[in-house]
């Protein structure tokens, strides 16, 4: 019999989650396709210490109200109670926005470490973690602050940048919806990491807005396969 | 000082480079702009790096759906022929250079073209997005920005002092007072606003400026 990976909550499928974990949480910008119920549950269970890997830090429920009227909940939620200690993304903080968000703030304190990488390198990065390689050389990069202390290689006559892979301990990610095996298909641009992320960590929990039973997904259009799956939490909008 | 072109103006102008049939990616800010002024009879397809190739135009207030925006966080409406996929096949169009255009906007241009657009003294958290793949792997790269900075300074200059976003990048150059070209040459100043000459216009720029045999004031 497989493992039944369906959870009756966020903060049952999150509480686990231990001091020091690496967690990649998935989505675009400031309100694209983020597992906000998954995020919220870990900013309750309240494991210290964590690299966060996603694409940006957000600003946290306070800051987002001068983005989108009423405001909304992001990754910022984390930095409340201090338990990120590093996080890997291509937008810590937003260069526009002169009240700065608590990561920048936090980073300035020197309580937060932060790793700076291009987005499509982040994303690759990601994906050849996912895909058992020992990492990949890109153009991006070159000739910019991002090259310092890399390996540089000429390939047809072109410098490219030797980049590592990354993986994680967990994956909070977002879908539109999961059948019971854990099968996925997204909405829209909520696309966006979920769906590599999904593939690059031990274990990966998703948040839908619909679950339905095997059968019900046409598989010509499922993204993610089962087998990335270990825990859905269905959450009602 | 003489009238410039207001933000409109310029995207409009900007918009006069979009070919019927190409792929764009806008960048963020003014950038987006340019989306409002497609040429009467050209079809373009706006890519956002989070995953959506084809977008229509921005979401009116009723219709705002928040798992549809481009990578300016704006929500935007379906069109015939949209497509999404994930932000990995997203750079893999990207830096394999599948993108016709990108409009980026930035802090300086350098005169051999290194584009500087992220990064700021003193601002050590922040980040560069997509930019750098932007930069590194479209086809074409158009920066479109103020000529000086609110204090005066000249942003198109001999060499980068902000952080690079890439080397030998850009290809074009739109400001609120001139249209400049890259070429073998060096930057080569095409266009100039009304009532502007080539001279007023090296007065505000740094580098070195070739002026345009033909050169002209901004068409549009």
């Amino acid at each position: 019999m497989p493992t039944n990976k369906v959870y009756a909550s966020p903060s049952h499928a999150v509480e686990d989650f231990f001091d020091g974990a690496t967690i990649m949480i998935g989505g675009f910008g400031s309100y694209g396709g983020l597992p906000i119920d998954l995020i919220l549950a870990l900013a309750e269970q309240g494991a210290k210490n964590l690299t966060i890997i996603a694409n940006q830090a957000g600003v946290g429920f306070e800051l987002s109200k001068r983005i989108k009227p009423g405001g909304y909940h992001d990754i910022g939620a984390l930095y409340a109670k201090e338990q990120v200690k590093k996080f890997i993304g291509s937008v810590p903080a937003l260069g526009g926005m002169p009240p700065t968000s608590p990561l920048e703030t936090l980073h300035k304190e020197g309580k937060v470490e932060i790793e700076i990488v291009p987005q499509g390198t982040l994303v690759e990065r990601i994906r050849a973690g996912a895909g058992g390689l020992g990492g990949f050389y890109t153009p991006t990069g070159v000739g910019t602050p991002v090259e310092k202390g890399k390996e540089k290689r000429v390939i047809d006559g072109r410098e490219y940048l030797l980049e590592m892979p990354l993986t994680a301990d967990f994956a909070l990610i977002k879908a539109h919806k999961a059948d019971t095996l854990g099968n996925l298909v997204y909405r829209g641009t909520a696309r966006s990491f979920n769906p590599v992320m999904a593939m690059a960590a031990k274990i990966t929990i998703v948040e839908v807005d619909k679950l339905v039973q095997p059968g019900e997904l046409d598989p010509e259009v499922v993204v993610t396969p089962h087998p990335f799956v270990n825990r859905i939490v269905e959450v009602n909008k | 000082m003489k009238p410039i072109l207001d933000e409109q103006t310029l995207a409009l102008r900007v918009a006069r480079e979009f070919q019927d049939g190409m792929s764009i990616n806008l960048g963020y800010g003014m950038p987006g702009l340019c989306a409002n002024f497609i040429s009467e009879g050209r079809t373009v397809y706006f890519h956002g790096e989070n995953g959506v190739l084809g977008y229509g135009a921005l979401g009116e207030d009723q219709e705002k759906d928040y798992e549809l925006i481009n990578a300016s966080d704006q929500p935007v409406t379906r069109a015939p022929g949209m497509c999404f996929f994930d932000s990995a096949m997203s750079f893999d169009m990207i830096r394999g250079g599948h993108i016709d255009l990108v409009v980026l906007g930035a802090y300086q241009v350098s005169q051999s073209g290194d584009l500087a657009n992220w990064g700021r003294p003193g601002r050590p958290a922040t980040g560069m997005g997509g930019a750098m793949d932007l930069a590194t792997g479209c086809k074409s790269l158009i920066v479109m920005m103020r000529h000086i900075t609110k204090d005066g300074a000249p942003r198109i200059v001999k060499e980068c002092s902000f952080p690079l976003t890439a080397k030998n990048c850009v290809d074009m150059i739109f400001t609120d007072i001139a249209v400049i070209a890259m070429t073998e040459k060096g930057l080569v100043l095409k266009e100039v606003a009304p009532g502007w000459t080539a001279e007023e216009v090296q007065d505000l720029t740094e580098a070195p400026l070739v002026v345009a045999e033909d050169l002209k004031e901004v068409e549009l």
